[in-house]
């Protein structure tokens, strides 16, 4: 192998390798979402550069510093999330993100990884025999509650169920006894039909509801879920060919680009392209898990298999969504659909798993 | 603390905590990659186990059938001059379905388009009476540049249907109104009987409403074509796959002369009239006008309230087609049929009355309105109208010799012709009488009977018939729909072809021999003749009898004796047989005889009859579409200032 220049040898290129794979694969599924023009590919192109640019240097960056930092930012971004509600509630419309001149920024988004090294660094702190006790669980809980709480009034349902999924499996992953986390599902299930009643906007509900019969509405909201389901279903085994999806070209399915990104793509590239996307993520979450496993300390453990699950919460919610298993709750496939957000904090988690990872390879115990 | 107080556990070291996230990781792994293996085998079952049932899903998506209305059949008249035709036609629709926002996509397409405040009103009571996708018209006959504004903004514009497709048009316009009748919208009673057939509500589809256009139906519709395209979820055109051509509906092929028909229906004037025109050869209906009429072409694209307010309230009845669904009392108009009559019952021709003009019969007094005739004999008394000739020997000739007579001759009689609706009236007679009024016949009513009035009730097209019957000695039979078979009349069976010779002599004396309509001689060699007739619509009292008779001038329009004409031409070799009638136009030689002249002669000389029309026109303030025009707009701009429209005055 020819000699390259230290900084670009470490890089983890086996797990670099899936994620350009992906995008790629994401590129050309969105130049034919477009009808066979670049008008969402360009940019997303554009955008993935960017980003991996960013992932690539936070990897060059200590875990110390995410851990050092990862209550500031927490709270940095609870605030954010308070303005936004603020604002929201002056102007009299519900809004999610903040404009900082040419970028939006949505704060539930960030929130994503955040909570995640905010209870990793919060279970760090702890002593470990303390684990069992009441002080191990009611700070997390409310690390969770209070950013969960006001993206849940947004409101944004996907995104509050990923934050709070993101900070519960740091939670398991700390050894909080398992016989609480089997009482909260039992709780869960008393608690969920009241929340259905009284805690849910209307529109979400409607989308519970439909998502469990989509066929009652099928021209109305179940219709996301229906047409969905149909290019699916229509793709078959090796799908229609290139360019060649009707329910996407002709607008029968909605958001194309966006949330249905899969579906559009299941309908050309048929069971194959799907099951090549459900193994490029496979691999990307087993490397992050990886990454957890071979790591040191305690924050640098808990922070990557919290986010080597995030990123897995993004990919099974969505396709749950697009194959009609979830409600319509509004989350994009990260490196394959349109957009900033997603990629942004996939690639945030990224960069901090790089970081972990760079820090376990140069190990001196392994070396 | 959560934990057993009573029986702590080993405390957790960092050792342990790292074992059991070890533990944890793999377990967290593992779930996440049955989940991955969940979906996989879901998107299995939806992509593989499922995919022929969503692969139809898709298709249905993309392919709609459309039905192609086919092009109605062309009504021509009898040298195949199209009465009804199609022309291209493009329009908007709204599909009450598709649409999210009515109020929205209203008011872009009266920005669009234009639309009267009028129309929109029309189309927002269509649109709350319409249902699913049955389409509601807002628009049709646009220019392209209109239909082109509408189909650029289509996917702005849900619900909205814009469409090129054909309409029909009806070149003479009012002209032929009450003869064709008109196509329209089917409505939900239609697409019912049809058993919901969805032609019924393809967009631009158009059924028969009236006259021949509905009776006519079956042959005019034609066989839709298909059209499988590929549409967007918006509904809009990718490609056609696979069109099945429409079948054009058979011509029509009708008796009218439609060059007579429209000379007729302008000659009427302003008049509320009725005329037919027969050939006595074979029946052939060569024109069948009612007037004033509607015009076809704005009833076909769906007639606005102003419309269809100002003929309703016409009293003139524009919207009753006169010849069929109007009866009238023939007055003197039978006496020619009442003459056969008397002869076949053994009257001497030569006989003479005295005519006095006021005959007494019991208690009641009859008059001659064209007497004293003095002593009077047939001939004359046909030529001259003399009444009282007529009461006395009817009466010698009685009841049981004349109403059969006249039923031969049409009277009373309903004819097989495709129209939707026809009264054909009463010729009375002693068992009617008795069924229907429950009392004797009286001589008086023979007397009544005998100048066609009492009970006695026709429309115009009987007269026609009548006329036709008296001149070919034959029971002919009036039709439309032309066919190729000369049809074979019966002679009328008991009839002495001498006695109708006879009459028909003194018919033409009316007009050639110093008769009631001796102004009216055509001037043409052909010679016409015919019989004037007076039918009186309100009773004179002895008290106006004997301060003199009002004359029709003074009474209201409403009021004054219906004027009757009845004729064939030439006299000498008859071929068309006529009747005329204007509705309160007084004296039969006053409205309807210069009609016939006019008619009669444009058959023998055009340019001699169009010339006379002519100088009518200018008379009446133009030709009838600009009177019709005309007389719309004043009834819009009084509605629009809120005052009450002028009631049609060029009739008084």
């Amino acid at each position: 192998m020819p000699r390259l220049p230290g900084p670009i040898a470490t890089l983890p290129w086996s797990m670099l390798f899936i994620v350009l794979a992906l995008t790629g694969f994401g590129l050309v599924v969105l130049y034919s979402a477009a009808g066979g023009e670049l008008t969402w590919a360009l940019p997303q192109g554009v955008r993935f550069a960017v980003f991996l640019a960013m992932a690539i240097a936070m990897g060059f960056v200590r875990p110390a510093f995410y851990k050092d930092w990862a209550f500031a930012a927490y709270a940095a971004i609870v605030v954010m999330l308070v303005l936004v509600e603020a604002i929201g509630a002056i102007s009299g419309g519900a809004q999610r993100w903040l404009d900082f001149g040419p970028i939006r920024l949505q704060p539930s988004e960030l929130m994503k990884p955040a909570i995640v090294l905010a209870v990793a660094r919060f279970y760090d702190m702890l002593p470990a025999r303390e684990i069992r006790g009441w002080t191990a669980i009611w700070p997390a809980l409310t690390l969770i509650g209070v950013p969960a709480a006001l993206i849940l009034v947004q409101p944004d349902l996907g995104t509050a169920t990923m934050v709070t999924l993101g900070g519960v499996t740091v939670m398991f992953l700390a050894g909080v006894p398992l016989r609480l986390f089997i009482g909260a599902g039992l709780a869960g299930a008393v608690v969920a039909p009241l929340a259905y009643f009284f805690v849910l906007h209307d529109y979400q509900r409607q989308r519970i509801a439909i998502f469990l019969d989509p066929e009652r509405d099928p021209l109305g909201a179940g219709y996301h879920i229906t047409q969905s389901k149909i290019a699916i279903g229509a793709g078959g085994l090796t799908g229609t060919g290139f360019l060649q999806g009707t329910q996407s070209h002709f607008a029968f399915l909605p958001e194309p680009q966006t949330d249905f990104v899969f579906a559009t793509m299941a309908e050309e590239w048929g069971m194959i392209g799907g099951l090549f996307i459900i193994l490029c993520y496979a691999l990307l979450i087993r490397w992050g898990v990886r990454v957890a496993l071979d790591a040191r300390g305690r924050f640098e453990r808990l922070a990557a298999g919290g986010l080597a699950t995030t990123i897995f919460l993004y990919m099974a919610i969505n396709l749950a969504m697009v194959m009609g298993l979830a409600p319509v709750v509004g989350i994009p496939l990260p490196l394959v659909s349109y957009g900033g957000s997603a990629i942004m904090t996939v690639m945030i988690c990224l960069g901090v798993l790089m970081s972990i990872d760079r820090q376990n390879r140069l190990d001196p115990r392994r070396r | 603390m959560i934990g057993r107080r009573g029986n702590p556990r080993p405390a957790v070291t960092e050792t342990v905590q790292q074992a059991i996230f070890s533990r944890r990781a793999v377990f967290l792994g593992a779930a996440q990659a049955g989940v991955a293996a969940l979906l996989a085998g879901r998107m299995g079952y939806i992509a593989i186990a499922q995919n022929q049932h969503y692969r139809e899903l898709a298709e249905e998506n993309r392919i709609q059938m459309r039905l192609i209305p086919p092009r109605r059949g062309w009504i021509v008249d009898r040298r195949g001059a199209p009465i009804a035709a199609n022309r291209s036609d493009f329009r908007v629709d709204l599909i009450p379905d598709r649409l999210d926002d009515p109020d929205r996509v209203i008011a872009e397409l009266t920005r669009l388009l234009g639309l009267s405040p009028d129309a929109v009103a029309q189309l927002r009571e269509d649109l709350a009476e319409a249902a699913g996708f049955q389409p509601v018209p807002v628009a049709e006959n646009l220019t392209f540049e209109q239909f082109a504004a509408v189909t650029l903004r289509q996917p702005e514009l849900p619900g909205v249907s814009p469409l090129r497709a054909f309409a029909r048009f009806y070149p003479q316009g009012a002209a032929v109104g009450h003869l064709v009748g008109y196509v329209g919208t089917p409505n939900r009673e239609e697409y019912e009987a049809e058993n919901h057939n969805p032609l019924l509500i393809a967009p631009g589809f158009k059924v028969g409403k009236n006259g021949l256009e509905k009776t006519e139906e079956t042959r005019l519709r034609g066989r839709p074509g298909e059209a499988r395209v590929e549409v967007t979820a918006r509904g809009r055109l990718v490609r056609e796959l696979r069109t099945v051509p429409d079948v054009p509906g058979a011509p029509l092929h009708t008796t009218i002369d439609l060059g007579l028909q429209t000379y007729v229906a302008r000659r009427c004037g302003e008049q509320s009239a009725a005329a037919v025109v027969i050939d006595v050869t074979n029946g052939d209906i060569l024109c069948f006008v009612s007037m004033p009429s509607f015009d076809p072409n704005s009833f076909s694209d769906g007639i606005s309230h102003a419309e269809w307010d100002m003929m309703s309230r016409d009293e003139r009845h524009p919207l009753i087609n006169k010849v069929m669904q109007g009866l009238y009392p023939p007055g003197s108009t039978c006496k020619p049929m009442t003459a056969v009559a008397l002869l076949e019952a053994g009257i001497d021709p030569e006989q003479r009355v005295n005519c006095q003009r006021a005959w007494r019969l019991g208690n009641a007094v009859f008059h001659c309105s064209g007497g004293p005739h003095g002593p009077i004999a047939l001939h004359q008394a046909i030529s001259k109208s003399c009444d009282i000739y007529f009461y006395q020997m009817a009466l010698q000739a009685g009841v049981e010799n004349i109403s059969p007579v006249a039923r031969k001759f049409g009277m009373g009689e309903r004819f097989e012709l495709p129209f939707p609706s026809q009264r054909y009236g009463t010729w009375p007679d002693p068992d009617w009488l008795r069924r229907r009024f429950h009392r004797a016949w009286q001589s008086y009513d023979t007397v009544n009977m005998s100048i066609g009035q009492g009970y006695v009730l026709v429309n115009p097209l009987q007269q026609a018939v009548m006329v036709a019957r008296i001149v070919s000695g034959r029971k002919v039979m009036p039709r439309i729909i032309a066919e190729r078979t000369q049809p074979a009349f019966e002679p009328l069976e008991g009839i002495d072809p001498g006695h109708l010779a006879f009459v028909r002599a003194a018919m033409s004396d009316v007009v050639n021999g110093g008769g009631t309509a001796s102004r009216f001689r055509l001037p043409v060699p052909e010679l016409m003749a015919g019989k004037t007739g007076t039918a009186q619509v309100r009773r004179i009292t002895m008290a106006e009898r004997a301060s003199g008779v009002r004359s029709n001038a003074s009474l209201a329009w409403r009021m004054r004796d219906h004027s009757w004409f009845i004729c064939f031409a030439p006299a000498q070799a008859p071929r068309y047989a006529a009747c005329f009638l204007v509705e309160h136009g007084g004296f039969g030689a006053s409205a309807a005889a210069p009609m016939a002249r006019d008619v009669m002669t444009y058959l023998f000389d055009r340019e001699k009859a169009m010339t006379a029309l002519a100088a009518l026109e200018r008379q009446w303030g133009g030709t009838l579409e600009e009177r019709m025009r005309r007389r719309a707009e004043q009834w819009a701009a009084a509605r629009a200032a809120g005052v009450e429209p002028p009631p049609p005055a060029g009739h008084l």
